[in-house]
């Protein structure tokens, strides 16, 4: 058995191809109205809970302020992304992916073995004993799949105004659409933070093998 | 400095091969085939029929911004604003049976309906606003679609960047309850900012739909004729999609 199986390996780039061209022209998108409000509505400076900065343009798709492109770029990704997604689930749950290396177990709760766990991290420890994944990584990987990457696609679509005539329990279920376009913006952010411990980590990790692994699939 | 500057690098490289796939013919039929794929899961998730959220009173936002032409400075409409409207028509013509000329007062001897909805800009800001005035389909039964026409085109006595604005929807959308010429937001009188007299809520689409200073609706076959074809003021200039339901 490999490593990594065929399913996760695909997943995985098609997903970061697919958030890194969401994220860079959500950020485009982010510079046409610069402020975060919540509730419904909002739209003038003292209504706001965030006053955003402009993102320069290396950090954009495309590399200027183009409202209408960013968008062309982030309506098109939105369906590789969603759909990828519900394939990853689909196949973690069939193959197993999910149960044996994702789901934690009530002894791994235990404080000492969290302690224990982010102390290993801390002293840059890679070493597993019986499970692929520590806790950490778990808990890090199932945050991601199971709350933060779904929560795009929930608040992206409570924001569009068709879909939320067609399902306004969506945006109801955020406390609006403005608050629904907070969390969006803020998820965002938690799935940057995310990727950026997750390149650390590989980096600290032996990164040749790591992406070599994720891309032909390693021993297991 | 130099980590910076090659991730810089590795992002202009993926900016430019997004641009050079989205100037592309294939990248851009891609582009608005994602576009067409939208509308068309938001109606089979909703229905055709699907209605825009409606709010309390309580709910209405304090104001309502006026965004693009806030105060068209024509000498028409300067005008018009002077004689209180008294001399607007609004017209419908195109692949009608029968061509109208509606002065306020016929529009306002029309049944009336009344909604409280909310305003999404494409930008990203939402304000909420109760609106009344008779739904578009009431006058284009009047009027009597040929069977033809396939999009109802808005004209409207603005101009932005010398260009006359207009906007364009299908016949679902043209036909839907909640789709009415309005005359009066927040119980009043609309104001310029918002689009004195008459402008368009089209609830389940984004703001630059809503077309303002509405003076003609014209039912056609098709978009190519009219501006440069692609069906609004924004659509035309910018590229914005013609399905502003997202």
């Amino acid at each position: 058995m490999k490593r990594h199986a065929l399913p996760t390996r695909l997943w995985h780039w098609l997903n970061l191809a697919c958030i890194t061209g969401l994220f860079m022209s959500g950020l485009n998108i982010s510079n046409a109205h610069r402020r975060l409000y919540w509730g419904e509505w909002g739209f003038a400076p003292e209504d706001a809970w965030l006053f955003v900065p402009r993102f320069p343009g290396w950090m954009t798709i495309p590399g200027h302020y183009d409202l209408a492109a960013a968008r062309d770029w982030h309506v098109l990704l939105a369906w590789p992304f969603a759909i990828g997604l519900l394939f990853a689930w689909a196949a973690m749950m069939l193959n197993g992916h999910f149960r044996r290396d994702i789901m934690t177990s009530t002894a791994e709760w235990r404080p000492a073995a969290i302690w224990h766990d982010i102390v290993q991290h801390l002293r840059l420890d890679f070493t597993h004993h019986g499970s692929k994944y520590n806790f950490l990584q778990k808990l890090a990987y199932g945050a991601v799949l199971g709350i933060l990457l779904p929560l795009m696609i929930a608040t992206g679509m409570a924001i569009s105004p068709g879909m939320d005539s067609a399902w306004p329990w969506l945006s109801e279920m955020f406390a609006g659409r403005q608050s629904a376009r907070s969390i969006h913006f803020l998820t965002a952010w938690a799935i940057f933070a995310f990727f950026v411990i997750h390149i650390a980590l590989v980096l600290l990790s032996g990164p040749v093998r790591q992406i070599r692994d994720m891309i032909c699939g390693g021993e297991a | 400095m130099r980590r910076r500057a090659v991730i810089a690098g590795i992002g202009a490289l993926f900016t430019s091969a997004c641009s050079r796939l989205s100037d592309s013919k294939a990248g851009d039929a891609l582009l608005s085939a994602a576009e067409d794929w939208h509308r068309k899961a938001h109606r089979l998730l909703g229905g055709r029929g699907a209605l825009a959220r409606e709010y309390d009173r309580a709910d209405i936002s304090p104001f309502f911004r006026g965004n693009g032409s806030t105060d068209p400075d024509s000498a028409e409409y300067k005008a018009a604003v002077q004689n209180g409207f008294a001399d607007w028509r609004l017209t419908v013509r195109g692949l009608v049976d029968n061509p109208l000329s509606l002065s306020l007062a016929d529009i306002a001897a029309l049944p009336q309906r009344t909604q409280i909805t909310r305003h999404d800009c494409v930008e990203g800001w939402s304000a909420i606003g109760e609106w009344t005035g008779p739904q578009l389909a009431l006058v284009l039964e009047q009027a009597g679609l040929k069977p033809e026409a396939r999009f109802i085109i808005f004209h409207c006595a603005d101009r932005l960047a010398g260009k006359p604005y207009y906007e364009s929807i299908d016949l679902a959308d043209a036909f839907h309850p909640q789709t009415i010429i309005a005359h009066r937001l927040n119980g009043e009188a609309l104001p310029v900012r918002n689009g004195a007299p008459l402008r368009m809520r089209v609830e389940r689409q984004l703001g630059y739909k809503q077309a303002k200073y509405l003076t003609a609706i014209e039912a056609v076959a098709r978009l190519d004729g009219i501006g440069q074809g692609k069906g609004g003021y924004w659509e035309d200039r910018s590229g914005y999609q013609w399905y502003a339901g997202i």
